[in-house]
């Protein structure tokens, strides 16, 4: 049995519990005996990107002291991910954990595809631009929406286009960032999709809250929801 | 006189530059066409990867080894008749200009578009000094004659439209007072009014896009020809060159020349590439100067992460493929270098900290698109990141991260600002970046809510 850890993030544990939740649901569904160590708290991306990677720097010091000894560390996040492995070693605090993104771990370590996940909704998807462009992704987050039964995805125009979001972007240079993301949710609006789903829920805390201001229908779900979703458990 | 002086930060400037439809309107037609002739011209080769990488690797070779090349550099030129001139700053390189125009007898000059006299703001320089420079670069042209700034790289007027076009060169172009928006009548207008202009012209000016060092040879690419008239024609020719642009040799500039057209225009070649060597009695301009410009270039290289901006080779894909630039121009950077790479060049080349400079690294949402197109693989997103940490800080904010920070360093603190909601404040509805009464996130957004347990208190209480 593969020895998980599960690293929430800072976002899911504050506002986002259900992805937290759908986690554990969906690892161990598949065989995985899943941990949460409870001394973690944030990766220090907010801090990196914000320009502040001596505060970055001790929380990845943090990180991977509590992460070292699992056989892998899985996140519902491409960011958090990606700061990990791609910006840890800058930092640089050498990366001992191994550390994967979700759809990373199903389908690279696990090598599934279909999840066994129920979930009959129009659905389409964001690849969020860490996921895409620094832990490169690709198509498998695509591969596991297929698989799953009953989903009818749809594609979303511009889909590597970023949303805006980008942390302290999205209050900084809050005009462009809110011009970037009327674009993305046009984009979401015109596939008709009931579900928008991303790797991420930064993103789709940035979606979502634009498109909940326009009250609009379409509502976001993390990827891990949709995987972890059966036809006894649900989100 | 237009200069980027009083521009203010990125932030003001591209809300300001939102608000204009037509300039948005203009820009995302533009870039998305050429994004998507890009990616096309680009597939086509499948060695791109290699080709990066050998670009990459060339550029960091000349980086680490720049005096000597440099020196090489000086040697081929002046054993070929051509005349080398050193200058620290801009100040220096347009007094240099100056003088060689004056001691050439000239009250006007011809140009050829140069990203390097933009830099240095050389044609304000020449007008205080009484002498006229005509750029001839048709979209450098539409710039000039509207008195306007330049606001892409590789397409200065890419914020106009051909109205707008028209309406400028009924304005102000002599004999174009009934030209319509037709490109090819705006193009015959410009013909005609640019080659009275380079038959009377005594001195042109240049960039240079490469040198090849092992030679002294210097190299322009170009699409309208409008180069190689300033590059023939005139009896002086005077190259202002940043000297990053070094190649070692020719079989270095084979790779740039394969790399360059398909990343800017998304062309496989472009039309016209000029190369010449020193002065050819009888042939070309008679007097041939070299101006190697530093302006910041030698100081951005003891940088060990900034220094890779200095691969640049002013290809503007990254401008194109940016969504931040897609939809707020090049103006609104403030410099003659816009978009992510001149969001890392303007910084580091100018030195220094002002308001509108400091806010440039933070004009990206780091989402990564120009580091993928990037032809010498300047990793932007890594010095964005570099810059911001050396810019300083509002207090407010400096005191709130480094706070979050400490919150975030003990599970005691991170777990009771948890349950008191402090944490959900600092990560979500005052803005993730904790700005003291930044409003930004709830213009266009709602604020997300503090989940009524937490994570880690669901986990305890049901999986522990």
């Amino acid at each position: 049995m593969t020895k998980v850890a599960l690293f929430a993030t800072c976002l899911v544990d504050t506002f986002y519990p259900d992805t937290g939740k759908a986690v554990v649901s969906l690892l161990t569904r598949l065989g995985c005996r899943v941990e949460f160590p409870f001394e973690q708290t944030c990766c220090g991306q907010l801090h990196f990107n914000a320009g502040y990677p001596e505060v970055a720097r001790s929380l990845a010091e943090r990180y991977e002291e509590i992460f070292a000894g699992f056989d892998a560390v899985v996140m519902p996040s491409g960011s958090c991910a990606g700061m990990v492995r791609d910006i840890y070693p800058r930092l640089p605090v050498s990366a001992r954990a191994r550390t994967y993104e979700l759809s990373e771990f199903l389908v690279d370590v696990l090598g599934v595809t279909d999840v066994g996940a129920y979930f009959p909704h129009t659905v389409t998807y964001h690849p969020t631009c860490h996921s895409l462009r620094v832990l490169g992704l690709g198509d498998r987050p695509l591969r596991l929406l297929q698989a799953v039964e009953g989903l009818d995805l749809r594609e979303l125009p511009g889909a590597e286009e970023c949303c805006g979001f980008g942390g302290m972007f999205a209050v900084k240079n809050s005009a462009v960032s809110s011009a970037m993301l009327a674009d993305k949710i046009d984009a979401v609006s015109g596939t008709g999709a009931a579900v928008l789903s991303a790797a991420d829920n930064s993103c789709l805390m940035h979606i979502g809250g634009g498109m909940s201001r326009l009250k609009l229908g379409t509502r976001p779900l993390h990827l891990a929801q949709i995987l972890a979703s059966t036809r006894e458990l649900t989100w | 006189m237009v200069t980027w002086l009083g521009v203010p930060p990125f932030p003001q400037a591209a809300t300001e530059a939102l608000a204009d439809d037509q300039l948005r309107a203009n820009l995302a037609h533009a870039t998305g066409h050429i994004r998507r002739k890009r990616a096309a011209a680009v597939a086509e080769v499948p060695d791109w990867e290699n080709l990066r990488e050998r670009a990459t690797a060339i550029k960091n070779q000349v980086l680490s080894n720049l005096d000597g090349y440099l020196e090489q550099l000086e040697r081929a030129v002046s054993e070929r008749g051509g005349i080398v001139h050193w200058a620290r700053d801009a100040a220096e390189a347009n007094e240099i200009v100056i003088r060689l125009t004056r001691a050439a007898g000239a009250t006007e000059v011809v140009k050829v578009k140069s990203m390097a006299t933009g830099e240095i703001e050389l044609n304000e320089a020449l007008a205080e000094a009484g002498i006229t420079a005509t750029e001839t670069d048709l979209a450098e042209l539409i710039v000039q004659l509207g008195q306007d700034r330049p606001s892409h790289i590789l397409v200065p007027a890419i914020h106009r439209n051909r109205t707008e076009i028209r309406d400028i060169f009924r304005a102000t172009m002599p004999g174009a007072a009934t030209v319509s928006d037709e490109p090819t009548d705006l193009a015959e207008a410009a013909r005609r009014h640019l080659r009275r202009k380079f038959l009377s012209t005594p001195v042109a000016v240049s960039g240079a896009n490469f040198a090849v060092a092992e030679t002294g040879s210097i190299v322009v690419v170009e699409s309208e020809g409008n180069g190689r008239m300033c590059l023939t024609l005139p009896q002086t020719l005077i190259t202002v060159m940043g000297i990053e642009k070094l190649l070692p040799s020719w079989d270095d500039l084979a790779v740039f020349l394969r790399l360059l057209p398909r990343s800017s225009t998304a062309e496989r070649m472009n039309p016209y590439t000029s190369v010449w060597t020193g002065v050819t009695p009888g042939d070309g301009p008679q007097n041939f100067h070299l101006i190697l410009l530093d302006n910041g270039r030698t100081a951005t290289l003891a940088d060990e992460v900034g220094r890779q901006a200095l691969r640049c080779i002013r290809c503007s894909a990254c401008l194109n493929v940016c969504p931040v630039y897609e939809r707020t121009g090049g103006q609104a950077y403030g410099s003659v270098y816009p978009g992510p790479i001149g969001a890392i060049l303007a910084p580091q080349l100018q030195g220094g900290h002002d308001k509108q400079i400091d806010s440039l690294p933070y004009a990206s949402s780091l989402c990564g698109a120009c580091f993928e197109v990037c032809p010498v693989r300047i990793d932007i997103p890594e010095v964005l990141t570099h810059l911001r940490a050396q810019a300083p800080k509002p207090v407010g904010e400096s005191v709130s991260m480094k706070g979050l920070g400490w919150i975030m360093s003990s599970r005691r603190r991170y777990e009771a600002a948890l349950r008191a909601g402090s944490l959900a404040r600092h990560l979500g509805q005052r803005g993730i970046n904790a700005l003291p009464g930044a409003a930004g996130w709830t213009v266009s957004r709602d604020a997300p809510l503090p989940a009524p347990q937490s994570f880690r208190d669901w986990y305890r209480e049901n999986r522990s």
